[in-house]
């Protein structure tokens, strides 16, 4: 072995070691600025995890309250679902106007995916932090969060499907001297329906879940529910509620997976 | 009689900068069956996709029929696309649908923007369909998704959306290029018994000189967007193969023997 070669063994080395040095160095120091201890943390651990065990196991009182879970949790989930194939019919338009390859008009286009760009961009939380100053602590806010920020996301996976998919026998039918409409009727829509359907069943999953949250601001849905056991210190049934959702989307996530199989 | 197509002086610029097509002039009578063969990049497709303004070209008139492709308006480019079958390497069919649905896209043009849209056809339109298939032996596939066709029966449905517009004049853009040997030929004896029965135009861009001379009757040769060579398939020499591909004795696959 050459010297050189040693060398860049050697540096390797220092280099790990003194990164794991440093490392160390800091934790010992933010540990000494915050009072941090060690074996005092450890110990707390099984503690924890008792107190978890006795208070978030859903109890009888939970389960008494299983029927107004799930009928707010239902509730949430429509909501998600009208939301999602609302935001989906305005931005397949939309994203029709933004593609490349209906070379619809250059500007146009542009705009359109500036646009989209805000509207996902922003989270849905904001949307709805800012929508409850004008809507209040109501189900319309919550949706129109959950529409923003939706009809960003599809706007552009629309887009980005459309020229992928359809690029092809869209200068096919341009070709034999179709007009814009029967183009996307007969041509768009048939050839990018699968990877459309496919979005808005994920968008809907996403949907549930942040629906929850946003629930929590609002005051509505099932995320107003969970707040209510939780600042009561019912913890036994803001668990079920926990349970309830996670159950809620996997079966959707399930479904839509054998959705999605039998249509593509 | 008038030529069908003229092109007169034609150039096309990319982006204002990437040369296409310099100074091209050529004419096409009706009822021939034409080949543009040359290299890669070398122009051929635009020449194509100028004929139906896929391609708008910078510079010169182009004359289809009487009328200036070139100046034409968004009404006058849809009665010259009406006229004009066009089929492609890919296919460019919509997998999704039947193969008797996507022959009957050729009539999207001839239709009214809702009608199309709908997807409405008259009786006599689908009648019509069903005779197109009959003749290039697709009617057992009629009712088949186009994603279980093989290429080759693609491809015949492609030429079947062509004649489905009635067309004067077919654009085919390298229609072999992505076919085997066999189905390649059944394609090409399609394509020539519509030339010479229904005595409609062809144009071809092909990368097989040999398929070239044996179908068409005339050939351009096109090298860096600049014609080299038009005239009768049976006339074109050797050298002049190299002269269009710009290589030497020995480096074409032509040359193998």
């Amino acid at each position: 072995m050459s010297d050189n070669q040693t060398s860049v063994f050697v540096k390797r080395k220092r280099s790990f070691t003194l990164v794991f040095l440093g490392a160390c160095g800091l934790f010992l120091v933010s540990a000494a600025v915050t009072g941090y201890d060690v074996i005092a943390g450890f110990e707390s651990v099984p503690k924890a995890a008792g107190w978890m065990a006795k208070n978030f196991i859903p109890n009888a009182q939970a389960w008494s309250r299983l029927p107004n879970i799930l009928a707010k949790l239902t509730e949430t989930a429509l909501v998600s679902v009208a939301v999602t194939v609302c935001a989906a019919g305005c931005a397949f338009f939309f994203s029709l106007l933004g593609t490349k390859t209906t070379k619809v008009n250059p500007w146009i286009g542009r705009t359109v995916r500036i646009i989209a760009a805000f509207f996902r961009n922003v989270p849905d939380i904001v949307w709805a932090i800012l929508l409850l100053f004008s809507f209040g602590q109501n189900i319309l806010t919550g949706f129109f969060a959950l529409f923003f920020a939706t009809f960003g996301m599809l706007t552009r996976t629309f887009i980005e499907t459309i020229d992928e998919v359809s690029a092809s026998c869209i200068e096919a039918l341009r070709a034999t001297g179709a007009t814009f409409l029967p183009t996307v009727f007969q041509g768009i829509l048939p050839s990018s329906l699968p990877e459309i359907v496919s979005w808005v069943l994920y968008m809907i999953e996403t949907n549930i879940r942040s629906a929850t949250l946003i629930g929590v601001l609002t005051a509505t849905g099932i995320g107003a529910m969970f707040d209510l056991y939780y600042k009561r210190m019912d913890y036994s049934s803001a668990s079920l509620v926990v349970i309830s959702i996670v159950v809620l989307v996997v079966a959707i996530e399930m479904i839509s997976n054998q959705i999605r199989k039998v249509i593509m | 009689m008038a030529p069908i197509l003229e092109f007169r002086h034609v150039s096309k610029i990319y982006n204002g900068a990437t040369r296409a097509l310099t100074d091209v002039s050529f004419s096409v009578e009706e009822g021939e069956f034409v080949s543009v063969i040359g290299p890669s990049g070398s122009g051929k497709s635009t020449i194509l996709r100028c004929i139906n303004r896929l391609v708008d070209a910078t510079r010169g008139e182009i004359i289809f029929d009487g009328h200036d492709i070139n100046r034409a308006d968004k009404k006058e480019i849809r009665q010259i696309r009406k006229k004009t079958g066009m089929i492609f390497q890919h296919y460019n069919l919509v997998d999704r649908l039947s193969v008797v649905e996507n022959v009957l896209h050729g009539r999207l043009g001839h239709k009214h923007t809702l009608t199309g849209a709908a997807g409405y056809y008259t009786e006599k339109e689908k009648e019509n369909a069903f005779q197109i298939l009959a003749k290039l032996g697709l009617t057992e596939q009629a009712y088949k998704r186009c994603d279980e066709l093989s290429g080759g029966q693609k491809q015949r449905v492609g030429i079947a959306r062509s004649l489905m517009q009635e067309p004067r004049l077919i654009l085919c853009d390298e229609p072999i290029a992505s076919l085997d040997p066999g189905s390649s030929k059944v394609i090409m004896d399609h394509l020539s018994v519509i030339n010479k029965n229904m005595k409609i135009t062809c144009i071809f861009n092909l990368h097989q000189v040999d398929v070239a001379v044996k179908y068409s009757q005339r050939i351009i040769g096109i090298t860096l967007g600049k014609i080299v060579y038009d005239g009768p398939a049976d006339q074109l020499t050797k050298a002049q193969i190299h002269e269009i591909y710009q290589s030497n004795e020995g480096e074409l696959i032509t040359d193998v023997r």
